[in-house]
């Protein structure tokens, strides 16, 4: 009887003096949470995705109750979150122009066509391996659909072989971006007028063989655009953004119909 | 005990009683961590670090408590118990002093406290000492220490092997699991090879 006791009395001793170091080391070594922090952080999205240039919603959250980041950072959220975030760091909100994706390539399967049968892994990356793809035009979207897969929001769609983003559900996260080995994904505020759906900078002889929609760099665009937008690069038209004043010009004098209105 | 017989017991703790490999200890975080390389020698130095910690602790706890009182057979109870309080009590103390490293061994460290590597370590080096008396404390943290390292060298090699596992034409019923398996065994077949070495070596 006594075997049982003492070795009861010393389990239950060893597991109370465990117990004890652990609760005052607890006390003792206790790190100080920044309360501010963990209050943002359960308010951001949660998706982790670095459109705020931060190591994830906890360094973002970390960053703004030290009042070393800006609100509004967060495209996934948007002006909910930064509404709901405001009041916490005692600031007024700042207003956020909504962003979305968009795929500078109007190359579907009827426009442009394949150079090559292509039998390899179905990813745009390991195609894009292989000679820059297998399509005619080097530069536009590949269409298996990399961008799609990595989408958390379900917002882009492979549609006649061509990447579309649907903008309305897309939250701006940037994750297509970055995966999107053709580098043809841009993420633009949704009050932008007008867009440049192509990417090709091949001569415009030879994109008018290979794509029917491709920029010929006409510069019909260049000439008729009366803020000064519109340049045209290696033989591919670029709007500035910021010049831009929406009268859709460019839009109308397109021949091969690819600067369309953004949405 | 002599620096040559402590060197030995470091040695064959890592080549000829590899806890993983010929003991076959810690299987489940050896197949789980040993995906990548960064994530493997995190996983072991962990390991190491705690196999260590609570060999220092156990041994005396087993030598001036249990022993004394013949309740020997309470060892797996009681070291489970030592080492999950140690393993908190490590987290803690990380937790304020080194952040960084906290970062770097994050989940690992919880990951150990149920680890039986760790606890084979405890109790093996035990019966060790049973089985002769001049194997003390100083040659049980030795063998912990080099029972640490022998699991970094098995998870790192086995690291390597899985990346070029990667590449390999592997059958589609072999993929995934089974070929792993397969090639855990051969690696360990390979370290069937060291047996006697460091006998031979240092006599």
């Amino acid at each position: 009887m006594t075997h049982i006791l003492i070795a009861v009395l010393i389990v239950i001793i060893i597991g109370i003096t465990a117990g004890l170091v652990l609760s005052a080391a607890s006390v003792i070594f206790a790190v100080p949470v920044d309360k501010k922090a963990v209050q943002i952080q359960e308010l951001l999205p949660g998706a982790n995705c670095g459109a705020c240039g931060f190591s994830g919603c906890s360094g973002y959250a970390a960053a703004l109750s030290k009042g070393e980041a800006k609100l509004g950072l967060c495209s996934v959220g948007g002006q909910a979150v930064v509404d709901s975030i405001a009041p916490i760091l005692g600031t007024e909100g700042t207003e956020v122009t909504p962003k979305t994706a968009y795929v500078r390539c109007s190359g579907n399967n009827e426009s442009t066509s394949k150079i090559a049968q292509y039998q390899g892994i179905r990813s745009c990356a390991a195609a894009k391996q292989l000679h820059g793809g297998m399509g005619k035009c080097t530069y536009g979207c590949i269409g298996f659909g990399d961008c799609a897969a990595v989408c958390e929001y379900d917002a882009i769609s492979i549609q006649n072989g061509l990447a579309v983003v649907n903008s309305d559900k897309c939250r701006a996260c940037g994750s297509c971006v970055k995966v999107c080995p053709q580098g043809i994904i841009d993420v633009q505020s949704k009050k932008t007028h007008a867009v440049v759906k192509c990417s090709n900078c091949d001569k415009g002889a030879y994109t008018k063989k290979i794509c029917k929609a491709g920029c010929i760099g006409c510069m019909k665009c260049m000439k008729v655009c009366e803020h000064g937008a519109i340049k045209i690069e290696n033989n591919l038209s670029r709007i500035d953004y910021d010049k831009c004043q929406g009268c859709m010009k460019c839009v109308e004098v397109c021949p091969q119909h690819i600067i369309q209105p953004f949405n | 005990m002599s620096i040559t017989q402590l060197v030995g017991i470091f040695l064959a703790a890592i080549l000829t009683e590899n806890y993983v490999l010929c003991k076959f200890f810690g299987i489940c975080p050896f197949l789980g961590v040993s995906k990548k390389l960064d994530t493997a020698l995190g996983m072991s130095g962990a390991v190491t670090f705690v196999m260590v910690l609570s060999t220092a602790a156990t041994w005396p706890v087993y030598t001036y408590i249990l022993v004394p009182n013949q309740l020997e057979y309470l060892q797996t109870l009681v070291f489970i118990l030592i080492i999950a309080g140690l393993v908190q009590l490590v987290e803690i103390i990380l937790k304020k002093y080194m952040p960084s490293l906290y970062n770097a061994l994050g989940i690992y460290l919880p990951l150990i406290t149920t680890n039986c590597a760790v606890l084979g370590v405890t109790m093996l080096v035990l019966d060790k000492g049973a089985e002769n008396p001049e194997f003390g404390y100083i040659a049980s943290l030795v063998n912990a220490f080099g029972a640490g390292i022998g699991f970094l060298v098995a998870m790192v090699m086995f690291a390597g092997v899985r990346e070029r596992l990667e590449a390999a034409d592997i059958p589609e019923s072999l993929k995934g699991l089974p070929i792993t398996l397969v090639s855990a065994s051969l690696v360990a077949c390979s370290f069937l090879g060291f047996n006697g070495i460091v006998d031979r070596l240092l006599s």
